[in-house]
């Protein structure tokens, strides 16, 4: 076996065993309302950071390109006028590839 | 059955976890593309898919390998990467009371999505029927692209051209914007966030900053603990987070 199906192996085993932990941790643990807090702000936290992170990075640097940037503009705006959930989608995607076709990349 | 119009209540986690898994599953095409163009086989790309199932973390790996690092930081990054999805699984553990062989098949669909799309739903039986939804259908679609995607690979054009790299974060910021609305901690937590892990992303190896932004909300619960209600089986966040159903979708 390649050393890189052990790699891929190794990060599919290792992925799925962390979920699995997440489900298998005894519920006792979130008794405590700070604890029980902070799995309720967890996923604000990592997906807003995960969605800055998407959008505003390159590898390590910060690189902010105008067509993603067009394309979360449109997002916003789109989710302040509470368009539904895909209509959010299409126009961040819609935008950020006219932006991107424009020679914005 | 005499019923034969599901309850509003049913139709819109469906619709919201379909919709997602479709428009997120088109970016494993630029998954599937980006493995092989960086050295690993379509089988290869295929296992990850089908087996770690986190898009994050398949991307670092394929970055690595592409990259020419080496295999043990490529898959120490990935893993780490994940291991946000232990935080989610804690979390999702409250609502979908699994029992015997449904736990070990419900942790492969722990990640960003599901409990995204779980978590913007206003009951414990929608948020179980948004997790399971979004996870079949994503399942489904983030397989069969990536397949197509290392198939094609240098065929189809780059993502950008299709908006692909915004669907993602647009899709995030979407599903976290009525807790975002409706909460003064969740917009201090979220904002402390994206501070912390813009602010690292120099100086750390890729997905750690992300995990760092846990710190946020580490700091959020320590200044605001939630109530404890002894009817909440853990679907409702405390307080104010979800108010209005309808928000998302």
């Amino acid at each position: 076996m390649s050393a890189t199906w052990i790699a891929v192996l190794v990060t599919a085993a290792g992925c799925y065993l962390l979920k699995l932990a997440g489900l298998t941790v005894p519920q006792r643990v979130l008794a405590n309302p700070r604890m029980r807090r902070f799995a309720e702000l967890v996923p604000v936290a990592l997906l807003a950071a995960l969605s800055a992170v998407q959008t505003m990075t390159s590898g390590q640097s910060i690189e902010l390109a105008p067509s993603r940037l067009a394309g979360m503009a449109a997002a916003v705006v789109a989710l302040l006028l509470r368009a539904p959930f895909l209509v959010v989608i299409i126009a961040a995607a819609g935008v950020a590839a006219a932006a991107h076709a424009a020679g914005l990349s | 059955m005499p019923d034969q119009t599901p309850p509003p209540a049913a139709a819109r986690p469906v619709r919201d976890g379909v919709g997602l898994g479709l428009a997120v599953g088109v970016s494993g095409l630029a998954f599937g593309a980006a493995a092989v163009s960086s050295g690993l086989t379509t089988w290869q790309a295929c296992a990850l898919s089908l087996f770690a199932f986190t898009g994050a973390s398949q991307f670092a790996l394929a970055g690595v390998i592409a990259g020419g690092g080496s295999l043990l930081a490529g898959s120490a990054g990935a893993i780490l990467l994940g291991s946000r999805n232990t935080l989610y699984g804690l979390r999702l553990a409250q609502t979908l009371r699994l029992r015997g062989w449904r736990k070990p098949l419900a942790a492969v669909g722990v990640i960003d999505e599901t409990t995204a799309i779980a978590l913007a739903q206003p009951d414990p039986p929608s948020m179980r029927t948004g997790f399971w939804a979004t996870f079949c259908c994503l399942y489904l679609t983030w397989n069969l692209s990536t397949l197509g995607g290392a198939l094609g690979a240098g065929k189809i054009g780059s993502p950008q051209a299709f908006g692909l790299d915004v669907v993602g974060p647009a899709a995030f910021l979407a599903l976290i914007w009525p807790r975002l609305r409706d909460g003064r901690i969740e917009r201090w937590v979220a904002l402390g966030g994206v501070v912390i892990a813009l602010g690292t992303t120099p100086i750390l190896p890729a997905g750690v900053p992300v995990i760092l932004a846990a710190l946020a909300a580490l700091a959020g619960a320590l200044a605001a603990p939630g109530q404890l209600r002894p009817d909440d089986d853990g679907g409702q966040p405390d307080g104010d987070a979800v108010r209005q159903p309808g928000t998302v979708a």
